[in-house]
């Protein structure tokens, strides 16, 4: 069959039955900006930003619903694009607390609006998801200005009621990613779009705190929301000037494997995010455990020393007199009773690395194959 | 896993037995949810109405214990209504007669009297799993953790095969591994009876090949013992000393009181962790080690994926990494271990382990690779057994139904299952640290049927004991939809109410696994 294409700001573009415009697009890395596509998901259309131009047509379309065709001309940056785009951006910017000084306002305003927002988020912060979202960049690439744009006033008070994700209403742009995320791609159907999809609120179970809804707080929603209307609680403590270090590892819990991203600041893990929607095994998603449990990592009940048992009691040793004891008892033991009255316990939870050294130690040096780890249990 | 967590979603008849994957595989459970949304049909066989069936087309209810008998059910229906795939029977399997006859008589009415699932049902639901053109079966502990556990995996493998579903995108048998690395740590040879790749400790050419690797002589031929029979031995007192490195047996082993004691009885007890766990806690001596944020290195995961593990941040103290511990002790013991880094130990790895030679740390730099991997140029294996089967034919093997190695009675009249919960991890060393998941999961609990609550006059919540002949604890009650009468769940997580105090430590012969999730207990009001 003869491959149909698309052309999309002069370039001429393969493309597959059913997809749609932006899908194109961004499979050849050009760029439509979009607020409420999740990948893996099915599109919401609802915030305007992926509009462009088709050739001789008068309305402009909606890239993330609009199937490609045969031939079809696609503008994606065009006068009238643009325009669009900014009324879109002005209109989220106007819907609630976007304090990143983004929005235009008059100097005196400002202060007023800034106060007004920094007492109902009860921190001296500016938003939490400062540098880190999706409207405040797109306002700034298009250069929106808001002066004399009203405020819409949120009639629906910051949710703290659970230990990981804070949901700010007043910073919400309605653009149903977390639904999406919740109910297409982690199926845990927990939060809704609430009855007014227009003006209401996305709700969790019959508009309870999601701590009393489905929710197993898998923090889905919170990676997918484009602004600071999710946001994990432990985010709004770090530090604005200090720099953050991304390394990408993989998860230390089950056996899925789950490719992550630590955020590390002053040697301190303050967020753990999913490596990203392309990546295996994991595709984007993490659960409770793997994004939210890592405060074991700088518990202050880590042990920081060996410890040696005098009289009963556990003493703080160095590591040459802890190796020295465990290095002669060891060959004590082995010389008294034979090699196989010691075996060895090493750990699912090593590296395969240390597994090898471990099984080497115990066959090589201590002569045994009483090598076990806690497989079964 | 026979095959990859992507192609879960690719399945057209998904058979869940034994594993509550929404709680202790949630990343995985996704991707089974999301194909039932793409109208793939899910099969849950589970002695609790986990949320998994909320899913699922069909879940069906066997009494504890009795998994060899449905599946052997399964199979009566299969061949009885000549849906198996005689082709894959023919050219890939051995031994299908003995199977047939064995079969033979496990009829869907001697099926219900032990399973307790309808007759209708297994014959209903063995059509659909045999219809399936890619049927995919998962499972994890629920299958296991029995003293039947070895012929219980083998049954399935037998379902599969029957259906010609192995080697096939979106079918195999999928065990889901528990732990991060528990895959890698049997492929290293973390066990007794195998080196790396899981070559035999018993063949001498596979022991030359590491006398010299190692520049060593006489490596031990005689196979190991296994976690469970070192506390057997250690109580005889003829094992003298351990040494246990991240693990925590104190909460995790069965039959705890009986556990403890022998580890108490060792005369050197070595512990390397990151915490003082209640096994570190009776340590002689106390190794700190890092964590995974603190390390470079490789874990494998459940479907064979080898990937890394990169340093994020710097450990506290003078805590140390776990192998350049175990060097440092090896050296003293005069057996010189010394490598510059973990990438320069996964080269010996390499060197020695055909499965693993042919990935290195620069091709896992952005995606894993699935073993065998046996060359540079070697894409991975994403599926296993497409041609064959490791010895060559796929082997039926011919298993009866054998009772659980304890069952209700006058005295003990509930049936006692043991699992894990969402929010916490094992022994719960490293998430109980955390104060979120402290608050959505804050303590032990006993999850039971409201029928038996109200037969046995207690209201929910409710502080109870539960005994079983091997030990006591005391937890509340938690009515829950999950329950099916006449049988309790607890998590094993919780130290200060170990489910493993009760639990039984009859093993399997084969795979020397724990009887965890079938023994009993009973209830009554606290003293």
């Amino acid at each position: 069959m003869k491959k149909e294409n698309i052309i999309i700001d002069d370039n001429k573009l393969e493309f597959n039955s059913g997809e749609t415009i932006l899908e194109v697009a961004h499979r050849n890395n050009i760029f439509i900006p979009t607020l409420c596509r999740l990948k893996g998901a099915s599109p919401t259309g609802r915030c305007g930003m992926c509009v462009v131009e088709i050739k001789d047509s008068d309305d402009l379309t909606r890239a993330c619903i609009t199937p490609a065709s045969n031939n079809m001309i696609i503008y994606t940056e065009s006068l009238k694009v643009i325009n669009k785009r900014k009324k879109a951006i002005t209109k989220l910017l106007s819907m609630g607390n976007h304090n990143c000084a983004i929005r235009d306002f008059h100097a005196k305003d400002w202060t007023s609006f800034q106060l007004k927002v920094l007492k109902k988020d009860a921190t001296d912060q500016l938003c939490p998801a400062w540098g880190d979202c999706e409207l405040q960049d797109l306002a700034y690439k298009y250069q929106v200005q808001t002066r004399d744009i009203p405020i819409s006033e949120s009639s629906f008070p910051i949710e703290r009621a659970n230990p990981f994700i804070i949901r700010d209403f007043s910073r919400c742009i309605l653009c149903g990613r977390c639904v999406k995320a919740c109910r297409e791609i982690q199926v845990n159907n927990a939060i809704d779009f609430g009855d007014n999809e227009t003006s209401g609120k996305i709700i969790a179970g019959s508009d309870v705190a999601l701590k009393d809804s489905d929710c197993v707080f898998c923090g889905e929603c919170v990676e997918a929301c484009p602004v600071g209307a999710l946001v994990h609680e432990k985010s709004i403590k770090k530090q604005r000037s200090v720099k953050i270090e991304k390394t990408r590892t993989t998860c230390s819990f089950c056996g899925v494997g789950c490719q992550i991203e630590l955020s590390v600041q002053n040697n301190k893990i303050i967020n753990i995010n999913s490596a990203g929607r392309d990546i295996v095994p994991n595709n984007g998603s993490l659960c409770v455990k793997g994004r939210f449990g890592f405060d074991f990592v700088n518990s202050s009940e880590r042990l920081t020393s060996p410890m040696i048992k005098k009289n009963g009691k556990l003493e703080t040793a160095t590591w040459e007199q802890a190796i020295d004891v465990v290095a002669s008892k060891f060959i004590s033991i082995k010389k008294e009773s034979g090699s196989d009255s010691i075996g060895v316990l090493t750990s699912a939870r090593f590296t395969n690395e240390e597994n090898y050294i471990a099984q080497k130690f115990a066959r090589a040096v201590l002569k045994t194959n009483n090598i076990d780890h806690c497989a079964r249990l | 896993m026979t095959n990859s967590i992507q192609d879960i979603e690719t399945a057209d008849v998904i058979l869940a037995t034994g594993t509550n994957t929404t709680e202790n595989h949630p990343v995985i459970s996704s991707f089974i949810k999301r194909a039932c949304l793409k109208g793939t049909t899910l099969i849950v066989i589970d002695p609790r109405k986990i949320k998994l069936t909320q899913h699922g087309d069909i879940w069906l209810r066997q009494t504890l214990g009795t998994d060899i008998a449905w599946i052997n059910g399964f199979m009566h229906v299969i061949i009885k209504k000549n849906l198996y795939d005689k082709e894959f029977i023919k050219k890939r399997t051995e031994d299908f007669e003995e199977l047939k006859k064995t079969v033979l008589k496990y009829t869907p009415e001697y099926v219900e009297k032990i399973t307790g699932i309808s007759a209708n049902k297994i014959i209903e639901t063995a059509k659909i799993f045999a219809q399936a053109k890619k049927g995919c079966i998962l499972y994890c502990m629920g299958i296991t953790q029995h003293t039947c556990g070895t012929d219980n995996v083998k049954s399935l493998a037998n379902l599969s095969m029957l259906c010609g579903n192995i080697g096939l995108p979106g079918g195999g048998v999928n065990p889901l591994r528990g732990q991060n690395n528990v895959q890698g740590a049997c492929d290293m040879g973390g066990l007794p009876n195998v080196f790396t790749g899981y070559q035999k400790i018993d063949d001498d050419n596979v022991r030359k090949k590491y006398e010299t690797a190692w520049n060593v002589t006489e490596l031990s031929f005689k196979p190991g013992l296994v976690a469970t029979q070192m506390i057997e031995k250690a109580e005889k007192g003829e094992l003298k000393s351990l040494y246990i490195m991240g693990e925590n047996p104190m909460v995790s082993d069965p039959d705890l009181n009986h556990a403890e004691k022998a580890l108490k009885n060792l005369d050197f007890l070595v512990v390397q962790d990151i915490f003082l766990t209640e096994t570190a806690k009776i340590a002689d001596v106390v190794l700190p080690a890092n964590c995974f944020a603190e390390k470079n290195g490789t874990f494998s995961n459940t479907e064979r994926r080898v990937q890394r593990v990169r340093k994020a941040v710097n450990a506290p103290g003078s805590a140390k990494e776990d192998w350049k511990i175990i060097c440092d002790i090896a050296s003293l013991m005069g057996y010189s271990m010394d490598y510059a880094d973990p990438e320069e130990i996964f080269e010996e790895i390499r060197e020695t382990t055909p499965s693993y030679k042919g990935i290195t740390w620069k091709r896992i730099e952005k995606q894993g690779l699935q073993w065998p991997c046996p060359t540079e140029d070697h894409p991975g294996t994403p599926i296993l057994h497409t041609e064959q089967f490791t010895r060559g034919k796929g082997l039926f093997h011919a298993i009866e139904h054998q009772d659980p190695a304890e069952l209700p009675d006058k005295n003990y009249p509930f049936m006692l299952t043991t699992g894990r919960v969402l929010y916490h991890y094992h022994t719960g060393t490293m998430t109980m640290k955390s104060k979120g998941l402290n608050t959505l999961s804050p303590e032990c609990f006993v999850e039971i049927s409201s029928n038996d609550v109200t037969k046995l006059g207690f209201k929910d919540k409710a502080m109870v004991e539960v005994l079983s002949r091997r030990g006591k604890i005391k937890a509340k009650l938690k009515i829950s939809s999950k329950a099916v009468d006449g049988t309790l769940f607890i998590p094993f997580h919780f130290a200060k109410a170990a489910a493993n105090k009760l639990t039984n430590a009859k093993l399997d012969p084969i795979a020397k696994i724990p009887e965890l999730k079938v023994c009993a207990v009973k209830i009554q009001r606290p003293a």
